[in-house]
């Protein structure tokens, strides 16, 4: 029994459904939010990895690299208003941030 | 079932254990360090899959850049875990219902669809047949095809960067710094103004406290 393509793509699928299930369970936890949606870009990023080694081309990693930048970047700046929330408001808790709300 | 399968199975189901514990831990901590965790059995898989550079980087920067930072941030902040878990089983069957959804559809259509087997294709980039590392081919196209796309991402950074210290950075506010632009557009009459006074005179009456300039340094007398 030798891997397919379809393991690697079902993996990745697995690994997106868990973190969509994690942001249904910790819709409070702004922090465990963000490691979730680095767990979605993980899982894209497989997907992009599998493709570019069974296809033969080489373009899947260079989107993967283009990814992790973009991931970095975003983690970054979601981090800092993470401190910036818990300064203001001493939580983190997703349900008080209705500050806009008219 | 050779080496290389089992290999990857081992991988996958450590990486989804860490993934679920990811998203139940209690402790931020610890679904920090499951996400690092599973950070890495990601990279092992990628090392399967041949993408060694990406395999690497994601050690690199994702276990010790990112991951450290999001350790950082989850030590810094003091969060009260109890209110944040009250509600957490709440969601769970509707959240467990979407995602066995969304596994067994996707497995059902992936599975049967995608049956490109074992078969290590040549890459075949630039025009080149010769069988070159993975870093190498990587850079050949990082840096000819996709030049304008990395400087980009150097762009994307940047603007993080600053973002991220401009979103974060507070003035004390018992701070002496002192204000650049005042200070070079200070001309020399705000500095040291001079008074001629008389020899004698009567002392001011007390209502009338003596003001000072706001770009003067030195203490001015009333005349």
């Amino acid at each position: 029994m030798t891997l397919t393509l379809g393991h690697f793509l079902t993996l990745g699928a697995m690994l997106f459904a868990v973190a969509v299930v994690g942001i249904f369970l910790n819709r409070k936890n702004l922090i465990v939010l963000l490691m979730a949606v680095e767990l979605m870009l993980l899982a894209v990023n497989m997907n992009f990895v599998a493709f570019s080694h069974y296809l033969g081309d080489m373009h899947g990693q260079v989107f993967v690299f283009f990814i992790l930048t973009v991931a970095a970047a975003e983690s970054a700046i979601g981090l800092a208003i993470l401190v910036l929330l818990f300064r203001n408001k001493s939580n983190i808790n997703v349900d008080e941030l209705q500050t806009l709300k008219g | 079932m050779d080496v290389k399968t089992g290999f990857f199975y081992v991988f996958s189901l450590v990486l989804l254990f860490a993934a679920f514990r990811v998203i139940t831990a209690r402790n931020p901590v610890h679904a920090v360090l499951y996400l690092m965790l599973s950070f890495s059995q990601a990279s092992a898989i990628w090392l399967l899959l041949k993408a060694e550079f990406l395999a690497i980087t994601l050690v690199l920067v994702y276990l010790g850049a990112v991951m450290v930072l999001f350790l950082f941030v989850v030590m810094m902040l003091d969060i009260k875990i109890d209110s944040l878990k009250q509600s957490f089983w709440k969601h769970f069957p509707l959240g467990a219902t979407l995602g066995a959804i969304v596994v067994l559809e996707m497995s059902a259509v992936l599975l049967s669809g995608f049956k490109v087997s074992e078969s290590p294709k040549a890459l075949l980039v630039l025009g080149q047949a010769q069988e070159l590392s993975n870093t190498k081919e990587l850079g050949k196209l990082l840096y000819t095809q996709y030049v304008y796309p990395i400087q980009v991402a150097a762009v994307i950074l940047l603007v993080a960067m600053i973002a991220a210290i401009a979103l974060t950075l507070r003035e004390r506010k018992d701070s002496k710094a002192i204000d650049a632009s005042l200070q070079v557009r200070v001309k020399a009459a705000d500095r040291l103004q001079v008074l001629s006074m008389e020899p004698t005179r009567a002392a001011p009456p007390p209502s009338t406290a003596p003001e000072s300039a706001p770009a003067s340094a030195t203490p001015e007398v009333k005349s």
